[in-house]
């Protein structure tokens, strides 16, 4: 429970970063970088420009969330469907689905990420684009062994017997199934996938300066570890409370749905 | 038992065909002519036709892709950009050196996680369960680069224990068996250790306990054995999946250092690949994924090989 209030808590301040947030994210003075926490008007100090740490530390939830979770999002789309698909029509289908996916699953995914969005060049989007080919695999994987296992039960047979199309078994009977197990699944890898996504930032592979983004700040910061080590650790602290609590979140659905994968 | 091998090595082609064309890809799906991301910004039209051709740029895709095949197949990875030398020779020297801090990182990492997973599964339910759990989901969690800097903070700025960057005295590159050079390991295959470590000990954790709430563990004690007996017992059932787990894991390090390595300037693939990206050298990013892909496959295959040897009645398809 309390993890999830911490996230509601950090999505929240995201969202509304502009109304709490003390000073302007982007502009720095010269006369007052890198100072330490507790100074009066930077509670957290200021980064290597002057600019106030704790306000970029708020707008960078921003974009941080949206890179780590977007891509989980879009994979859990696209691979629930690949995924139901291929258990669904079986066959030379399921071959072609589920081979190709054994290739993506073949590499690291750490090392997916990197080779695509190096190839692709820096940005947003490419990162996304990245990240969302490397959680592809998992789910589809997921949502297709549970699809075969449900299209098998007795009463998608009684479906079929009935007169029921293959649209509706898929609607009511499979994705009623697949939907709960597969969800469940991707709640879990929202924390590799933030992990990732500011790593990438952290190598230079995602968002650009002068943008407020966790991994890019402690990509920057890194610099001043010799002067301010506290204020230079801070958005990697903050990369680790999300993740953490994504994952106790995700562990806690799992036992409570009593899904086991 | 044959079969199932043959069956298995067999099925290591295709997958290895998939991925070096995902490789081969990679160039492709750069924006711009692919011509223009494996050449300098200041190449001379002699150098453009020369690479066009070397490439086989002007030939069908397919032709390409098998031309491309072959020489990598010779250890022929092309040339990088920025440096002109061939690629092959810098992975191969780079994966050394991951190498070294993946191993010893795995080791640590492994050992530590599998006692961590084993008394908490042994003592299920109890504060230590959770306190170890809770390690556990803490090193799942951690951004790896974060506590790379945060190990540096402590260990190198404030204390001044050891060295921050580098593999060697002077940035040498070259690894010789000395403390001075063991120094500069410590730190990164310390951070790296910290992945496979949350992974191993929630794995382990979840096959003591489920070989615990078996019935034949029941039937063991009350037929008198002792702990140590049924410890042999928990063992010999957990080792099959939990090397797997480990077989997985020790390649994820390989393939994932990049981070780490950017971290400590340790001179290894990961390093290499940071290099090849911030310089746009494609060649060298398409050579070095090539080889660490090619290693995790070989890798997969090794790890469920010896699965099925261990525990015979696993025979997937």
């Amino acid at each position: 429970m309390a993890c999830l209030v911490v996230l509601a808590i950090i999505l929240l301040a995201a969202i509304v970063a502009p109304l709490i947030a003390p000073h302007d994210p982007y502009r720095g003075s010269m006369i007052r970088r890198l100072r330490p926490i507790g100074t009066d008007g930077y509670p957290l100090g200021t980064d290597e420009l002057g600019r106030d740490m704790l306000t970029r530390l708020i707008y960078g939830g921003r974009l941080s969330l949206f890179i780590g979770i977007l891509p989980v999002l879009n994979a859990f789309v696209v691979g629930t469907f690949l995924g139901v698909l291929a258990g669904f029509a079986g066959g030379k289908t399921n071959m072609t689905i589920m081979r190709t996916i054994d290739v993506f699953y073949a590499f690291p995914s750490v090392l997916l990420a990197i080779a695509i969005s190096g190839a692709l060049g820096a940005g947003i989007f490419n990162s996304i684009v990245s990240l969302t080919i490397v959680f592809i695999p998992p789910i589809a994987r997921v949502a297709e062994s549970v699809t075969t296992q449900v299209r098998n039960l007795d009463f998608v047979d009684a479906a079929r017997a009935s007169g029921a199309g293959a649209f509706t078994i898929i609607r009511v009977h499979i994705l009623g199934n697949v939907l709960g197990p597969v969800f469940v699944y991707a709640t879990g890898l929202v924390s590799v996938s933030m992990i990732l996504a500011s790593g990438l930032s952290f190598l230079g592979l995602g968002t650009k300066p002068p943008e407020a983004e966790w991994g890019l700040m402690l990509n920057t910061l890194r610099t001043a570890i010799y002067v301010q080590p506290l204020v230079a650790a801070l958005p990697g602290a903050m990369i680790f409370a999300v993740s953490i609590c994504f994952n106790l979140f995700s562990d806690g659905l799992r036992s409570a749905m009593d899904v086991k994968l | 038992m044959l079969e199932y091998l043959l069956k298995r090595i067999f099925y290591v082609v295709p997958i290895g065909l998939g991925v070096s064309l995902v490789c081969f890809g990679l160039v492709h799906i750069a924006p711009g002519d692919p011509l223009v991301s494996v050449l300098p910004a200041d190449a001379s039209l002699e150098l453009q036709e020369q690479m066009r051709s070397a490439y086989g740029f002007d030939k069908p895709l397919p032709y390409q892709f098998a031309l491309w095949i072959w020489r990598a197949i010779n250890g022929d990875l092309g040339y990088s950009i920025a440096t002109g030398r061939p690629v092959a020779p810098e992975v191969w020297r780079a994966l050394g050196n991951t190498f070294m801090v993946a191993v010893l990182a795995a080791a640590f990492g492994f050992l530590v996680g599998s006692v961590l997973g084993f008394v908490a599964g042994y003592y299920r339910g109890t504060w230590i369960d959770r306190a170890s759990s809770a390690l556990a989901v803490a090193g799942i969690s951690l951004p790896h680069y974060w506590l790379g800097m945060v190990l540096v903070i402590l260990f190198s700025v404030q204390l001044n224990w050891l060295p921050a960057t580098g593999a060697g005295p002077g940035g040498s590159a070259d690894w010789v068996w000395n403390w001075e050079h063991v120094r500069h390991l410590i730190l990164p295959a310390l951070t790296m250790s910290v992945i496979p470590l949350g992974i191993v000990a929630r794995s382990v954790r979840a096959l003591v306990s489920d070989i615990l709430s078996q019935e034949f563990v029941e039937a063991l004690r009350a037929k008198g054995l002792s702990e140590a007996g049924i410890f042999a017992h928990i063992l010999k059932n957990a080792a099959p999946t939990g090397l797997a787990v480990m077989g997985l894991q020790l390649g994820y390090l390989l393939g994932g250092s990049i981070l780490i390595e950017t971290v400590f300037a340790w001179p290894g693939s990961g390093f290499l690949l940071g290099n090849a990206i911030l310089q746009r050298d494609l060649p060298l990013l398409q050579g070095t994924i090539l080889v660490l892909a090619m290693f995790f496959v070989t890798l997969n295959l090794l790890v469920d090989l010896v699965q099925t040897w261990l525990d015979p009645r696993i025979k997937r398809g």
